[in-house]
């Protein structure tokens, strides 16, 4: 499971057990696992909630280039989603 | 229950903790502790010595109160522990409660008494997470630790939990008479299917402090523990995460207790006492409050005890003009209270307290053989169990 190739075609899902949520108290996307927690920033929150396992990394990217009216994500984003996977934030669905 | 993973994530994906901040954050963290009974006896548990003479019970009205209150402040991870919180039969109310106002679940257990019926309540009632305690990787010292036998129930518990399609966290408290086992622990765990193992020395509260001569490792007992949990995890092949919480007392740095007091963690006890930590009752000269005759909020923001020990205003030297106090708090009140007396004096684990050498001094009898030790070789653990709770330990402090 560590050689796995992240890339625009990958589709990222939250890690089994895990629950992403929005936090009111905290003002931010919080993820939840057991017996620990993340608070994420507004960029990481953004990305996380679209991981739904079903949509690709540059479906999510293109998601977030146009609620944000900006381009050139992708990179960020591929990274982000390497980071989290390393940390068994995020798993890639086949 | 051991210290909770409380994981910070890198700059780029989260903010800092606030650390000694003016006005406190909410309760992030709640655990309830539902119960001080339990079938288990380990004589390394940290629940107060004088437990025996604990109040009543909070009943199921109060504990989900407790709940809405607290959830209304922000907090979002919940522990349910104890205790064995199976002992109590509304878990799945409680559980459910939790569930619809948002809480994380953890439940933290020996196992004993979760039956397939209960399991199948739990995770249709919104259970998110059930963390089993193990003794050891052996039947004869599980059972022995424990002063039970609870071997093969935990491994079928284990099984359900697979079954149940939880996440399984481990949790195996390591001390003197089974840091040795730690290969064999591991190899257990995998078996099971742990997704989670906690490798959590004793910290020396409660029981676990009336048994400290006798559950201190030795030095090169844990190095060679932390090198064999290193060389497992470098061969692990499948998806095993290991923790291993190191034993502070052979540190040279406090670690940051529950982030400092009153800051992100709060413990309901059995009898509704609520504490910044689950150790801190025995705190000298200071009253802790009580859910029954006041609210969540009043109790975190406002009460004296809550607010004694935060920001640094409480500190001595030499932690008052010290650069890493906002790093580690200076370390655990409890355990600077149970070795020095004073609560407010530097944790003695750090090499800058006055008092380090009571540690030094600990870990070097720890390093002579039980053999040859005429004066503890003698002393037997004391099991922790109701009759040694009411007749021996009549002290105040229960520490």
């Amino acid at each position: 499971m560590n050689a796995q190739v992240i890339g625009p075609e990958s589709r990222p899902a939250i890690m089994r057990g895990f629950r992403l949520q929005w936090e009111a108290a905290q003002n931010a996307q919080v993820l939840l696992f057991p017996e620990g927690m993340i608070k994420l920033n507004g960029s990481a929150g953004e990305i996380m909630k679209r991981c739904d396992g079903a949509r690709t990394i540059a479906e999510i990217t293109a998601d977030l280039e146009r609620a944000f009216a900006t381009a050139g994500l992708l990179d960020d984003v591929v990274r982000f989603v390497e980071m989290a996977v390393g940390k068994q934030w995020l798993r890639i669905t086949p | 229950m051991s210290t909770p993973l409380t994981e910070s994530a890198p700059a780029s994906a989260a903010e800092p903790a606030a650390a000694l901040a003016s006005k406190p954050g909410p309760p992030l963290w709640l655990l309830l502790e539902l119960t001080y009974r339990c079938p288990l006896h380990c004589a390394f548990c940290y629940n107060p010595t004088n437990y025996a003479q604990s109040g009543p019970e909070l009943d199921t009205g109060d504990w989900i109160r407790v709940l809405r209150e607290a959830r209304a402040l922000g907090a979002v991870q919940l522990g349910l522990s104890g205790g064995e919180p199976l002992m109590r039969e509304d878990l799945e109310e409680i559980v459910a409660e939790a569930h619809s106002l948002g809480f994380y679940s953890n439940l933290i257990t020996s196992g004993v008494g979760l039956t397939e019926t209960r399991i199948k309540a739990l995770k249709e009632s919104g259970l998110d997470h059930i963390q089993l305690s193990f003794q050891d990787s052996s039947r004869q010292m599980n059972d022995f630790l424990s002063s039970t036998r609870t071997f093969e129930l935990k491994s079928k518990v284990a099984a359900l939990i697979k079954q149940y399609d939880y996440p399984m966290v481990l949790n195996v408290v390591l001390h003197r008479l089974n840091i040795d086992h730690v290969e064999e622990i591991l190899q257990m765990a995998l078996r099971l299917g742990a997704d989670y193992v906690e490798l959590a020395n004793t910290q020396y509260y409660g029981w676990a402090w009336h048994n400290r001569e006798q559950l201190l490792p030795s030095r090169a007992q844990v190095q060679r523990a932390e090198e064999t949990m290193q060389r497992f995890r470098e061969t692990l092949s499948e998806p095993m995460r290991i923790f291993f919480v190191v034993p502070d007392y052979f540190e040279r740095r406090p670690k940051a207790c529950m982030n400092g007091l009153g800051s992100i963690f709060l413990t309901i006890a059995p009898d509704g006492t609520a504490l910044p930590c689950h150790a801190a009752r025995m705190l000298p000269d200071l009253t802790f409050p009580n859910v029954r005759s006041a609210g969540v909020a009043e109790i975190w923001y406002d009460s004296a005890s809550f607010n004694h020990f935060r920001g640094d205003g409480w500190m001595k030297e030499p932690c008052r003009s010290c650069p890493e106090k906002a790093r580690d708090f200076g370390g655990c009140r409890c355990q600077a209270y149970l070795l020095t007396g004073d609560a407010a004096n530097a944790d003695p684990v750090c090499d800058l307290s006055p008092h380090h050498h009571l540690v030094t001094e600990a870990v070097a009898r720890a390093e002579v053989p039980a053999s040859s030790q005429p004066a503890h070789a003698e002393r037997p653990l004391v099991f922790r169990s109701d009759l040694n709770s009411a007749t021996l330990f009549s002290d105040k402090s229960g520490a």
